[in-house]
């Protein structure tokens, strides 16, 4: 059997001292739609071990990161290979009207961290991506330039872009054209 | 050539050529400024009438003087008072129209989006100020300025502010503001437009050696502070648009800014008290003023002014007069100013007429911003006046025109904008500038003449007070109207210097009060902004996003041709070496009907809807039943609108009692969902149903053919392949290849055939253990639709288009006749949907079998076109070259059609029509044998 292929599988990393650009491939990702007020909610966060957050735009993190998308919508990432987590989450809540899918090659992730990160996504993100407004914790769906993404703040100066994996192509294109004025060693 | 610089004035040489000749600048300068300074006057010639134009103001404001750059990339329509000389430049005059690059433009634009606590626009003393109290507070502040230098109008005053000059101060602020860390510094940036909440675009020209020649800015702030400045104000006068008329403010700007002198003998024209601090000025650099022409009266209070200052002594003071004629010399320029007043009427020798008629605050920004104008009978001007949004106007930009006032109202303003976005200013000291008392100002538009026909009020445009009066002669009254009647302010400069004029001269005409009257719409851009730089990155590969499959690099290395569906890129078909697209695509053809061929079907939307109220809720939306399908089992389906018209078909697999997968057309997948979305959020909130894209989860390939179940066979040996345990309409999971995979026995070719579904990171894995079988042939769109259309299956978009329901496409078993309701079915109901004579989907057989009709074509009823109008009866959805058939063949939307089986029919091509015969449109395997191999 052939190889995975990672839909930025020909993307060449960028790491310079002010900017690095890499694919984070193969996450399993799960879309988890379920009324935040229920049981089945609860119970799905601990089976996760993280709470399902409900403060819109931001994400909790522990064994996996769980991002808010929506008023009964959440997208779980978790490492490469976690299978068995579609099933987990399925029967922690048997019986109750949840809606979990696997999305996990639906986007890929991106990864962007260095002190040009914020300037990069600037040319083509219209959210203020400041750390007083937009630090660590927070994700949000958004455009970046004209790719629909999802885009979270780690630590520092990181960020996560999760992209469509038919724009990704497109998307790693624009990023490393923008990143050339960037890359300072 | 006659030097024009001032004496001590030295720097970098630069060498340029304008209109043909050569010559040199300094670094620093604006071509205009170099122009001046070699002593060239007429600089263009006016578009229409042809008059010698010369520079008539310092920056952005310039109405005369537009430029062609020729190298090293043409550029049209530049204000020579903009440009920023450099070595090489090469530059030709322009009147009125320039002309676009013929070749593409090598250097790169970008944008940037930006967000703050405080904007300030202009970095003049009120700017600056207000700049650094607000960025004193740790405000995020940004400071765009559309100079090169900070300072606004100092470095063109000379006046000296805490002890110093100007633009020792102003670099002094910029220097504190660099220490600030949440402060930005924009130079060169003009902000262009001012859209809703505090939304703020402008265009910055930068340096040299930067990463993009310009960029935009799309700036979102919480505060904005306005500290645009004023322009001077013109007067209409006869023969007011020779060269060497200019703005007092100006020729001071370019004696105190660049060391060019504009001219050797000045006459003054003013109505207050501006103009003499620039005669003074240029009388200090050795500029004779041969008079000053005051239109106030009260010479005692004048020359109480006037005592003060030395250079002047002696200078003539004409109180009470004006401006009636400027004479010529021989290249078109001021060879002498006639005056008139008290004392008569006198011709004085001059080659520089000065002219200030005041100011008008610079409110374009503000009144972009919603803000309303009103006119200050004290300021004689229209200022800012009741804000729309949350900003506010500093200094000369709101008729404070005292540099100690514009620094004091500076770091007030800048305080409160902080402070209004939450932050706390400690106490900022007002630096220190000189306070000057001005005398009241007199007040004159327009000098009244027998004959306005040189009296202009656009120079650019050619409109003369004469053109306004045969407007307003004409029963106009609104400014709107006598702008566009007169195209006043429409040129490149929007009517900066001249629009209040013109709605001065309206006023006058009309008998009204120009407060009244009002001015026309300040509208984005402030200045011209070039289209490159509004692209920006948008260009090429990157202008429109290219989406592409998991299986898209073995696409292109096996040379697929693709096909543009939405932003997808699907291929269209393989060619070997050697074929044209006919020959590939009846290879292609033949392959899937005689042996096994694969396509990549991955681009279909595929939604995921879960949830105990499903079936339920697909019953609503399809046109036929979904909860009766059987968990493992796929039904083809059908949807509409409202109206009753098919908006997409698909497929639906039931995954589980409460869960189906649902497919789309790949163009309406975002739609579909959209769709499902506004039914369960908006009519049925009450379903409990969750729907979730998974679109690109999953990689797709269709294997059809008559070989496909032994090739699934050898890929799938744990799956049970054979037509009773794997019959058709049903889906398996199984290893395909050794890949877990969903498997449809589905077709939309008519053959056996088989849709693999994978996960996408597995879809080249799949691919090429199907195509490494050796006996599938890969396919593309172009035989896949030729298959579909001899089967008769419609694409919804290209044989459908919002009009035709499924009845018309003779899918009335598609239909429900049990459901309660579903979206649509009331439609179906109207007379109009059961017509006899609408439009079916029917099949065409032109006579000659090697014609292929073009797609779009009309159908007529006779074999010659009677005259118009003639009745089209149809048209032409789709048109192919059969491998199965041995003949062309089309599909067709067609009046009644079913009803014209057997009848011929006729296309007009351009010559005689072309004979067509109706049939059904189902034209290959009617009976459906070969679905199971």
């Amino acid at each position: 059997m052939a190889e995975r292929l990672s839909p930025l599988a020909g993307f060449e990393p960028v790491s310079a001292e002010s900017l690095r650009i890499e694919e984070i491939p193969f996450l399993t990702q799960l879309d988890v739609r379920v009324d935040p007020k229920s049981r089945a909610a609860a119970e799905i966060g601990l089976a996760l071990g993280v709470p399902l957050p409900t403060e819109p735009g931001t994400y909790a993190s522990g064994d996996c990161d769980v991002l808010w998308t929506g008023p009964d919508e959440w997208l779980v990432l978790a490492p490469p290979g976690a299978e068995g987590l579609e099933g987990r989450l399925r029967e922690a809540c048997a019986g109750a009207h949840v809606g979990i899918t696997d999305v996990s090659a639906q986007r890929t992730a991106v990864l962007v961290d260095g002190p040009r990160s914020r300037d990069l996504l600037a040319h083509g993100c219209a959210l203020d991506l400041h750390p007083r407004v937009f630090g660590p914790g927070r994700c949000a769906q958004t455009v970046l330039a004209r790719a629909q993404v999802v885009l979270a703040a780690r630590e520092g100066d990181a960020f996560m872009i999760l992209v469509r994996s038919s724009f990704a192509g497109y998307l790693g294109a624009w990023l490393l054209d923008a990143a050339a004025e960037h890359l300072l060693d | 050539m006659t030097s024009r610089r001032r004496e001590g004035v030295a720097g970098e040489t630069l060498r340029f050529r304008y209109d043909g000749r050569d010559y040199e600048g300094l670094r620093g300068d604006t071509l205009a400024a170099a122009l001046l300074a070699n002593g060239v006057r007429a600089v263009v010639r006016s578009g229409g009438l042809g008059r010698p134009r010369g520079i008539y103001a310092s920056w952005t404001e310039e109405p005369n003087a537009l430029v062609q750059i020729e190298e090293p990339f043409p550029e049209p329509m530049l204000q020579a008072t903009t440009v920023e000389l450099y070595d090489g430049l090469v530059a030709t005059g322009l009147g009125g129209r320039g002309r676009l690059a013929d070749r593409p433009d090598p250097a790169r634009y970008d944008a940037v989006h930006a967000h703050c606590d405080v904007l300030v626009v202009g970095a003049g003393p009120a700017g600056l100020a207000a700049a650094t109290a607000a960025a004193a507070s740790g405000a995020r502040v940004i400071l765009a300025d559309d100079r090169p230098a900070a300072g606004g109008c100092l470095p063109d005053t000379g006046e000296t502010v805490d002890g110093v000059s100007g633009t020792t101060w102003a670099a002094g602020m910029l220097a504190e503001l660099a220490g600030r860390p949440e402060a930005r510094v924009l130079p060169r940036t003009t902000v262009f437009g001012y859209y809703d909440d505090n939304y703020l675009v402008a265009v910055e020209r930068r340096e040299e050696g930067a990463a993009s020649r310009e960029r935009i800015w799309r700036i979102r702030a919480r505060r904005v502070v306005l500290a645009t400045g004023a322009h001077e104000r013109p007067i209409a006068f006869a023969g007011n648009d020779r060269p060497g008329v200019m703005l007092a403010g100006a020729a001071r700007a370019y004696a105190n800014r660049y060391g060019v002198l504009a001219g050797r003998r000045a006459v003054v024209f003013t109505t207050g008290d501006g103009a003499y601090d620039a005669a003074r000025d240029l009388a200090a650099a050795g500029v004779e003023i041969a008079a000053v022409a005051d239109v106030r009266r009260d010479a005692h209070a004048l020359d109480e002014a006037l005592a003060v200052a030395g250079p002047l002594a002696g200078t003539e003071v004409l109180t009470g007069h004006v401006v009636t004629g400027v004479g010529s010399a021989p290249d078109g320029s001021v060879a002498s100013v006639t005056v008139s007043g008290p004392s008569g009427e006198r011709e004085i020798e001059a080659d520089l007429l000065l002219v200030s008629g005041g100011w008008n605050p610079v409110v374009h920004l503000f009144s972009q911003s919603g803000g309303a104008l009103r006119f200050d009978e004290e300021l004689h001007a229209f200022v800012p006046g009741e804000a729309a949004q949350a900003v506010e106007v500093a200094g000369a930009a709101r008729g404070v025109y005292t540099l100690a006032g514009c620094l004091e109202d500076g770091v007030a303003t800048g305080t409160r904008a902080a402070e209004a976005a939450g932050f706390r200013v400690p106490p900022h000291p007002v630096p220190a500038a000189e306070r000057v008392t001005a005398l009241p100002s007199g007040r004159l538009w327009l000098v009244p003449a027998d004959d306005y026909e040189t009296h202009f009020v656009d120079l650019q445009r050619e409109v003369t007070v004469a053109d306004v009066m045969r407007a307003t002669g004409a029963g106009l009254r609104s400014v709107e109207h006598v702008k566009r009647y007169t195209t006043a302010g429409t040129a490149h400069d929007q009517g900066k210097l001249f629009g209040v004029l013109t709605s001065a001269v309206v006023a006058h005409a009309t008998g009204v009060e120009i407060g009244d009257l009002g001015t026309t719409t300040f509208r984005a851009p402030y200045a011209p902004v070039s289209f490159a730089a509004l692209a920006g990155r948008d260009r090429g590969m990157l202008h429109d996003p290219v989406r592409v499959t998991s299986l898209h690099g073995w696409h292109a290395a096996h040379g697929a041709l693709f096909e543009n569906v939405g932003q997808w890129k699907r291929p269209w078909y393989y060619p070997r070496p050697g074929e044209d697209m006919e020959t590939a695509v009846l290879r292609e053809c033949r392959a899937v009907r005689e042996g096994a061929g694969a396509m990549d079907a991955s681009t279909l939307g595929k939604i995921d809807v879960q949830g105990p109220d499903a079936a339920e809720f697909l019953d609503r939306l399809y046109t036929n039943m979904m909860s009766t399908l059987k968990v493992g089992a796929i039904r083809y389906g059908v949807m509409c609108r409202a109206d009753g018209m098919v908006f997409d078909d698909g497929t639906v697999m039931r995954l589980a009692e409460d869960r189906f997968l649902a497919t789309t057309t790949t163009g309406n997948a975002a739609a579909v969902l959209d769709w499902m979305e506004e039914w369960l959020q908006t009519e049925w909130p009450s379903l409990r149903v969750y729907c979730t894209s998974v679109t690109e989860h999953w990689a797709t390939v269709a294997l059809a053919g008559p070989r496909s179940r032994e090739v699934l066979a050898g890929l799938a040996p744990g799956l049970a392949v054979d037509a009773a345990s794997f019959p058709f309409m049903t889906w398996r999971d199984a290893e395909v290849a050794g890949i877990p995979a969903r498997v449809c026995r589905i077709s939309f070719s008519g053959e056996l055939a088989y849709e693999i579904n994978v996960n996408a990171w597995d879809g080249l894995a799949l691919w090429e253990a199907v195509v490494g079988t050796g006996v599938v042939t890969p396919y593309g769109t172009e035989t896949m639709h030729v298959l579909r259309a001899e089967k008769g299956y419609p694409i919804i978009g290209q044989d459908t288009d919002g009009t035709v329901t499924p009845a018309d496409l003779g899918m009335d078993w598609v239909v429900s006749k049990k459901k309660a309701d579903f979206v649509g079915k009331r439609s179906h109901a109207r007379a109009d949907t059961s017509r006899p004579d609408r439009k079916h989907l029917v099949g065409l057989l032109p006579e000659d079998p090697g014609l292929l009709l073009p797609e779009g074509a009309h159908l007529v009823a006779t074999s010659r076109l009677p005259e118009p109008p003639v009745r089209a009866l149809g048209h032409v959805t789709s048109s192919y070259r059969s491998a199965a058939l041995g003949r062309t063949f089309a599909l067709a939307l067609v009046s009644g059609g079913r009803e014209r089986i057997g009848e011929r029919l006729y296309v007009p091509l351009g010559g005689d029509p072309v004979p067509v015969t109706v049939t059904h449109h189902v034209l290959y395997d009617p009976e459906g044998a070969r679905r199971d191999g």
